[in-house]
């Protein structure tokens, strides 16, 4: 188990380096210089203030003396800083991170509780108008664009009946309110953009679930279970579906990048300050130093999450460490 | 029984994108206006007789403007993948043939660029070399490869120990010949799959990022960039962002019923 891990970590340093390098090469080599954004807003600014600029962030030096002291200072998670306010990377990420981690937690939650039980009925009653509907509705969910998804039940919830908030994480008086006031504001401005967050993963964990469960339903050790004698529901519970959730535990830790990639979109239409819009902002803002650092973090929680589903999956299938 | 209902699907997700195709083709006679033309006294128009699906907030007609865009959508949708099956095949199949270093440099770069969220390195790049129909078809291209690489890979490592490939060699063939004459073309079905797949995801992706401002730039009208129009009259024009959105869901969703039609025709095994 041990050496496993060891194994997984040792190979993973060379794709490590790969992602900072393309992260790094995607913002460098493009044309343009980083500072021509920050001297359009203030055209008086001269050659010298540009030259000055460009001291300042180490942008006067070749290319891989600027990757190799960037690739120094990310390994103390110093990601340089903003071109926008000065601030350090590092700072505007950890404070955007935890509304986005909520978020998609929530939604994460939300897929299990309902995709699970959702799979395991459509495949133990295969063909039945139940699993015919969910089919429809996993093709259409695929099909939804989040962004618009949102758009209507905003305009439906929010405009049409005012019953949820449309945008942004808080109302403007919630400074005033209690504590039990606060958490009652903070769910209802939660409520759609978890609803939609979840949309796409819930049309695809059904369907792996379901995929999951009919390929566990044949097995032998499962015609053993009924042949035993059991009955059904401790066929399809103890026996099916222990093996069916398996899988699931891989297809959990590779659905992180879909993940970060909604909440780009996502934040953006809701108004929420998190990571996704922070990385909106920053692209539009051309501020290299978060886009990098937006790069590299989302690749390397892909990494993370990749890893800590493989250990999983090693701890609890015992098949695996006997091969 | 299934058999006929999925086959069914699938048949109506072909003859979907069939008309969507033949639409975009023959937008001009399609459209019953001018996409572009502006007239403020015409302004968020209701659907009516006149205008199908209604008017923008500066008076376009959205039925014309969403016919325009599918022209758009679609060949995003196809040049895009056409990019990334060329590369994930040309990729996977060197990979898969010769082995060794090569095959781990490339496989090792596929599983690099699959660590990036996509959506997110797709944005960051379009931000910087500038949003316009060419880049994004590209950037899409150049950030979607390597699920066709690795497909053909497999297929090609399965393959290249048949025995006619031996003869092929045997009688003198080079490398060159046996990868585009047979390995290519008997390891080329589950990239179709994919590729279907792979153009209705290309089309959300190109929504989402006109959606955000940085794919198709206005006036040019696209589904994405309608809806972000129509965002800003939200409370007053409900059909502004309804229609390109159902437009997106309906082009999406054929292409996925094709795919999945393909996939079952193309792997009996998969049918139980």
């Amino acid at each position: 188990m041990i050496t496993y891990i060891i194994k997984r970590i040792l190979n993973i340093i060379p794709v490590l380096l790969g992602i900072t390098i393309i992260s790094f090469a995607v913002v460098h080599l493009a044309p343009g210089r980083p500072t021509d954004m920050m001297l359009e807003l203030n055209p008086k600014a001269s050659q010298e203030a540009q030259a000055r600029l460009e001291e300042i962030f180490g942008l006067d030096k070749p290319l891989h003396t600027q990757y190799i002291n960037w690739l120094k200072n990310i390994l103390f998670m110093d990601f340089g800083i903003s071109f926008v306010d000065r601030r350090p990377v590092i700072n505007k990420i950890l404070e955007r991170m935890p509304i986005t981690i909520l978020i998609n937690l929530l939604a994460i939650l939300t897929i299990f509780i309902f995709s699970i039980p959702i799979g395991i009925k459509s495949a133990v009653n295969r063909g039945s108008f139940f699993d015919k509907s969910t089919t429809v509705l996993v093709f259409i969910g695929f099909a939804t664009p989040s962004f618009w998804l949102a758009l209507i039940l905003m305009s439906f919830f929010g405009v049409r009946l005012g019953w949820l908030p449309v945008s942004g994480m808080a109302s403007l008086d919630f400074e005033n309110f209690s504590h039990l006031g606060k958490f009652i504001d903070l769910s209802r401005h939660l409520i759609l953009p978890v609803l939609v967050a979840s949309i796409g993963g819930l049309a695809g964990f059904s369907r792996y679930m379901r995929q999951s469960m009919l390929g566990a339903m044949h097995q032998d050790y499962v015609r053993t279970a009924r042949a035993k004698g059991l009955p059904e529901r401790e066929v399809i519970y103890r026996h099916a579906l222990r093996n069916a959730l398996l899988p699931i535990v891989t297809i959990m830790g590779l659905s992180i990048p879909g993940l970060i990639s909604g909440s780009v979109i996502l934040e953006s239409v809701f108004n929420i300050p998190g990571m996704g819009r922070l990385i909106v902002e920053s692209v539009f803002t051309r501020d290299y130093n978060t886009i990098m650092a937006g790069l590299v973090i989302g690749a390397f929680l892909t990494l993370a999450g990749n890893l800590l589903a493989d250990i999983a999956y090693f701890y609890i299938d015992p098949r695996i460490k006997t091969e | 029984m299934k058999e006929l209902f999925r086959n069914r699907l699938a048949l109506s997700g072909a003859v979907i994108i069939l008309v969507l195709m033949v639409m975009a083709i023959a937008a001009p006679f399609v459209a019953t206006h001018d996409p572009t033309s502006i007239n403020i006294k015409n302004a968020l128009v209701s659907p009516c007789r006149e205008h199908l699906f209604g008017t923008d907030m500066l008076g376009r007609d959205i039925f014309s403007r969403i016919v325009y865009a599918a022209r758009i959508a679609l060949s995003i949708g196809f040049v895009a993948v056409g990019i990334a099956a060329l590369i994930g095949v040309f990729f996977g199949s060197i990979a898969g043939y010769y082995g060794g270093r090569l095959d781990s440099i490339i496989m090792r770069f596929a599983d690099i660029m699959l660590c990036f969220p996509a959506f997110f390195l797709i944005l960051s790049v379009i931000a910087i070399v500038g949003p316009n129909i060419f880049n994004i078809m590209i950037v899409i291209g150049l950030t979607s490869w390597m699920g066709i690489a690795r497909l053909i890979r497999a297929e090609i490592l399965s393959l290249k120990t048949r025995d006619f490939v031996s003869a092929s060699k045997a009688l003198g063939a080079g490398s060159r010949f046996i990868i585009m004459r047979h390995l290519i073309p008997n390891g080329i079905a589950p990239v179709l799959v994919s590729f279907v797949f792979g153009v209705a995801g290309a089309i959300l992706t190109e929504a989402g990022l006109s959606f955000l401002g940085l794919g198709v730039q206005p006036p040019n009208p696209s589904w994405g960039n309608i809806i972000m129009e129509g965002k800003a009259v939200l409370g007053v024009g409900w059909w502004v962002i309804l229609f390109p959105g159902l437009a997106i869901l309906i082009t999406v969703l054929a292409f996925n019923l094709l795919g999945e039609g393909l996939r079952d025709a193309l792997n009996p095994r998969l049918k139980r």
